[in-house]
């Protein structure tokens, strides 16, 4: 039993005449930091809302927040994705579908990818958002209040810029979640990094050195993610204020 | 809008989608449960020990498969354990392995890396000196662990593991790359026989939904009957 290394691989011309097999990898990570980027902006965006509300005193923008929370948590991410590809285009008006359905081929799978990561992972940074703000002391709302603060000032000047200092290593750990989570994508024909590194290994059997080299890109990516958001804890850190380390949570 | 549905292929492929799909589904997640369970508290005592030869390689694991995606490892495993099952028995070729151990063991192998790093917090929520009265009673590392320290990590532990446990059941459907027929692979193989993707993939999501749901407010409620009043 004999496997046959071959490192020289990735300088190997590609069979689609793009250049060398390192180049399809390369133009992987593209599409997935694009990809993930894109989706992030929506999920922080909307779960920053959302979370944001679901902390208010209206008791119906609550349960409205809650349920967006437990519909996007409890189906698998890999259904979104078949939701957002396949049947939201027939669901929507007629002219609207056909055009999605038209979409020229990167593109075609791409949006939808954005959309299903976004949205995903919106649910979770709302659910980050909220258990920010609530772990703040009651009496920092109050103050707030006292001082002659409307409620969104309050949330403005008082319990966000807490609350977002509170919650950022839980928000890194999701940042590195969408940037996994894309590969998910590779099901509806979107070539990311982990689609290349397949395709890669289905050209030249070489199997393991593709993956390998899938595998260290994304410790790659880990590590620059890790030690940037560890800069930015550290230059919006307040001091005096405790950096919460925050309670084990189950995820991925 | 529903007007087209046919709601009929759902009822018609009711058995296939639960007795071949489902079945599939569950017993992989109850399998990768208990294997991640084991592996990872082992990960888990291994990271924690003063001894560099065993956390330096437990933490490399943990953080291993924490920043590649499930994806990836899913392909790794299905192309490596044939390899690494070969090499143990000294076979000449790769050997082969069914759909269902290759997934039960990559899935049993990347969850142990999350059920490892909440049995880590469980083991060091446990106040040091329970584990100084073990040895002080003349109890050996092993039965300190078994009998004193990992029944109240687990204890503490307890919704986290089975928030983690839903969403095993939900990643399983991951498999759906390798061709297989879980319930998810179930359903896309007659909403591509029939051309009725809207109907089963709405179908799926409900299921899945259901049930991700029901467990997940069970285990809310289990969490406000054990948490320990202060």
């Amino acid at each position: 039993m004999k496997y046959n290394w071959n490192w020289q691989i990735f300088w190997a011309p590609a069979p689609d005449g793009t250049g060398i097999y390192l180049w399809w990898l390369v133009s992987g990570l593209g599409w997935t930091l694009a990809t993930a980027l894109l989706a992030w902006v929506i999920a922080l965006a909307l779960g920053a809302t959302i979370g944001t509300l679901r902390t208010t005193p209206l008791t119906w923008v609550v349960r409205l927040g809650n349920a967006y929370v437990e519909l996007f948590r409890n189906i698998p991410l890999l259904v979104q994705l078949f939701l957002w590809y396949f049947v939201l285009p027939e669901l929507l008006p007629k002219a609207l579908g056909d055009a999605m359905k038209q979409m020229i081929p990167p593109w075609a799978s791409f949006w939808p990818a954005v959309l299903c990561l976004g949205f995903y992972t919106s649910a979770r940074v709302a659910e980050q958002v909220r258990a920010g703000i609530q772990s703040l002391p009651r009496g920092q709302g109050m103050a707030g209040t006292a001082l002659g603060l409307t409620l969104p000032q309050t949330y403005r000047h008082v319990l966000l810029p807490q609350a977002f200092r509170i919650i950022l290593p839980p928000l890194t750990s999701e940042f590195m979640n969408i940037i996994k989570n894309s590969a998910v994508a590779l099901t509806i024909g979107l070539v990311e990094l982990t689609a290349r590194a397949r395709s890669m290994q289905e050209f030249t059997f070489q199997v393991f050195e593709a993956f390998t080299a899938a595998t260290l890109i994304y410790i790659l990516i880990t590590l620059i993610v890790v030690f940037g958001m560890r800069r930015v804890e550290k230059r919006v850190q307040v001091p005096g204020l405790i950096s919460a380390g925050g309670a084990p949570m189950a995820g991925h | 809008m529903f007007a087209g549905f046919d709601f009929d292929v759902i009822e018609r492929s009711l058995p296939f989608l639960f007795k071949e799909g489902m079945t599939f589904t569950l017993t992989l997640t109850a399998m990768a449960m208990t294997g991640g369970i084991v592996f990872g508290t082992l990960l888990a005592m291994m990271r924690l020990s003063s001894y560099r030869f065993l956390n330096v390689p437990a933490a490399t694991y943990v953080n291993l498969m924490r920043s590649v995606p499930l994806v990836l490892v899913i392909f790794w495993f299905y192309f490596l354990v044939p390899w690494i099952g070969g090499w143990l028995i000294g076979a000449k070729e790769p050997i082969r392995v069914g759909a269902f151990w290759s997934s039960v063991i990559t899935f049993t192998m990347f969850e142990a890396a999350y059920y490892a790093e909440i049995m880590r917090a469980g083991i060091q929520s446990v106040p040091r000196g329970q584990a100084w009265a073990g040895y002080a009673l003349g109890l050996n590392y092993w039965q300190t662990m078994g009998y004193v320290v990992l029944p109240q990590a687990f204890r503490n532990m307890l919704p986290v593991l089975l928030t983690q446990t839903i969403i095993l059941f939900q990643d399983t459907s991951l498999v759906y790359v390798l061709g297989i027929t879980d319930f998810l692979g179930a359903a896309a193989r007659i909403a591509q026989r029939d051309g009725r993707l809207v109907e089963m993939y709405l179908f799926v999501a409900v299921v899945y939904f259901i049930i991700s749901f029901t467990l997940s407010w069970l285990v809310k409620r289990l969490q406000l009957r054990i948490a320990i009043v202060s």
